[in-house]
């Protein structure tokens, strides 16, 4: 039993995001798309839950019309 | 002393020294006030140190405030934030107000005091001679020299004082241009546009690019276009092109004239310090930032607000010029502050890779849904206060600050009060000099703070006194009441120097503020800690 947290829980936002950007400075579009891939097998091995994940690759997944 | 510079920067200086009856001489090489809206947002900590000036009032009675932003992408809005006032501070989070307007009020307060202002007179050389500072001054009757024992550089971004004393101001240059525009709405436009910021990421009247909509005073809209580094700055200052634009935003049939406009491109720098001997840098000379945010006016007003008490008390002898170091390494440590947080927005709006670009579509996209993604979505963050963990200033506490309390360094933040029976403000009481600021919730003052208020009141620099009750209070809250008897320190400028166990938000009643014993403190180095103060528990 899980669900996917949709509330801000990063402490410092701009912080991440900023790490985030910054980590593929240098890259190539190749690179970038291989460290993102990683970055999700990374995050969804310390979640763990499966049904967890199941709502974030349907959020991920999710058309923009909201 | 002289300062050179007549914006916002160069006044509030100004204004702090004339109210500190100095003899203020201002140069400024323009003849007029600024012209056009430029800096737009003002804080809460510029408001207050606008009242501490004597403008404050005019600033937040003119000056707009809104609470409700909204973020808008493509052709629907992605959400709405609500910046609800924080309840129990006098002035709220900021106020959008023209620049000029700012400046007006600026020079009303002071034309009420000594201050020679000089417009058209513009420096067109600096010399530093040991301990004095030569200037060489073009005015309409020709050349005159003047010299000094400091000079205060607030002179702007392209900073001539900076630039004749071959000192630079370095970092990044951010390959974007921007339009803005002052609009004024006539008739029923007036009220269709509401008092809210919005924000366009790739509006359909403007694609591949951002839009911000803004109200200013006297129903005039600031607008800023976001162009790309081709743009044609000349071409696009046309007006019947910016209205070509502005019509394609605001929609046929809305009726308007434009006030006023200009192209800019923006740098995030800044000097690597920002004392040169006797020649102090201040605003934008010192340090620039990009718009998102609202950093530049505001910074630089704060940069005036933490040299002014400095610089007296070395004047007056009772501080070592030692003590401006302090000036240098908080106001760096903001600048710095200031230039992370705008470079981040600025990167936000202006992804510079694509993976960048990716991340900020795919944020936006989230953050039509979710709550989380729109903490990420970065079109300027609110300026706040640095608070100056690391200033030379800050010393030892006695005892750890209990969580939740600012801790030294920190601005001091406002709560309501009964003084003598009227309800006010707590940082009205904290009018500028040296203040103890002592927490008894029963009114009782144990001896050995007694005592050491009396001995702060045998030191040559003159420590005021309040004393915060609870007592007659009827808004007090409890849980963030003084359970503990505490004092704190607070510098001229109204921050945190040291020690704490409770925070100022309680509703207070400060007895007896003013003039207790006249208690004065730390003659070596005005602002570090004397005597430690008990603190009983």
């Amino acid at each position: 039993m899980g669900a996917l947290k949709l509330e801000p829980n990063i402490v410092r936002p701009d912080d991440f995001y900023d790490a985030l950007i910054a980590l593929h400075r240098g890259l190539t579009p190749e690179q970038s798309a291989k460290v993102n891939a990683k970055l999700v097998l990374l995050l969804a091995n310390h979640v763990g839950n499966m049904e967890v994940l199941k709502q974030a690759l349907d959020a991920a997944r999710e058309p923009d019309q909201g | 002393m002289i300062i050179v510079g007549a914006g916002p920067v160069g006044l509030a200086m100004a204004l702090d020294w004339a109210r500190r009856g100095r003899e203020v001489l201002v140069l400024a090489a323009g003849d007029s006030l600024s012209e056009g809206s430029r800096a737009i947002c003002f804080a809460k900590r510029t408001l207050e140190i606008c009242d501490r000036l004597g403008c404050g009032a005019p600033v937040v009675d003119k000056g707009v405030s809104w609470n409700v932003g909204k973020v808008f992408r493509d052709e629907r809005m992605l959400y709405e934030f609500n910046l609800l006032p924080e309840p129990g501070h006098e002035r709220p989070a900021f106020v959008n107000l023209q620049q000029t307007t700012l400046e007006h009020f600026q020079l009303e307060a002071l034309a009420r005091t000594g201050a020679d202002l000089r417009r058209n007179n513009r420096v067109t050389g600096v010399v530093q001679i040991r301990d004095r500072v030569a200037l060489t001054i073009q005015c309409p009757d020709g050349e005159y020299t003047l010299s000094c024992d400091w000079l205060i550089a607030c002179d702007g971004a392209g900073s001539p004082v900076r630039k004749m004393l071959g000192l630079k101001s370095e970092g990044q240059v951010f390959q974007d241009r921007f339009l803005i525009a002052d609009v004024k709405m006539h008739g029923a436009a007036a009220a269709t546009f509401r008092t809210e910021r919005w924000f366009w990421f790739d509006p359909p009247f403007h694609r591949n690019q951002s839009v911000l909509l803004h109200k200013q005073a006297d129903d005039v809209w600031r607008i800023d276009f976001q162009l790309g580094w081709q743009a044609d700055p000349d071409e696009e200052k046309k007006p019947e092109r910016v209205i070509q634009r502005i019509q394609a935003m605001l929609g046929k049939g809305v009726e308007f004239s434009l006030e006023w406009v200009s192209v800019y491109t923006f740098q995030c720098r800044r000097m690597e310090r920002f004392v040169h001997g006797r020649v102090i840098f201040a605003g934008d000379a010192a340090h620039q930032v990009s718009p998102f945010g609202a950093r530049g006016a505001n910074s630089g007003i704060q940069d005036a607000d933490n040299l002014g008490w400095k610089l007296d008390l070395i004047l007056r002898g009772l501080a070592p010029v030692e003590l401006l170091e302090s000036y240098n390494a908080e106001r760096v440590e903001a600048a710095d502050e200031n230039i992370l947080n705008s470079t981040r927005s600025t990167d936000f709006i202006t992804p510079k890779s694509d993976v960048s670009r990716t991340f900020r579509d795919a944020t936006l996209e989230l953050a039509a849904q979710y709550p989380f993604a729109r903490k990420l979505v970065n079109s300027g963050r609110l300026s706040v206060p640095t608070r100056y963990a690391d200033s030379p200033l800050n010393t030892a506490d006695a005892e750890a600050w209990a969580p939740g309390t600012p801790g030294p360094g920190s601005p001091a933040t406002d709560a309501p009060v009964l003084a003598g029976g009227k309800p006010g403000w707590l940082l009205r009481h904290l009018r500028g000099e040296f203040t103890v600021a002592v927490f008894a919730a029963g009114g009782e003052v144990p001896t050995e703070l007694a005592d050491a208020l009396r001995y702060l009141g045998s030191l040559p620099i003159v420590v005021r006194t309040v004393f915060v009750t609870r007592e007659g209070s009827r808004r007090t809250r409890p849980t963030h009441g003084c359970a503990t008897l505490t004092a704190w320190l607070l510098r001229a400028m109204r921050r945190t120097a040291r020690q704490s166990t409770c925070s100022v938000r309680t509703s207070t009643l400060p007895r007896g503020g003013g003039d207790c014993p006249r208690p004065g403190w730390g003659r070596r180095c005005a602002a570090r800690a004397g005597p430690k103060l008990p603190s009983p528990q």
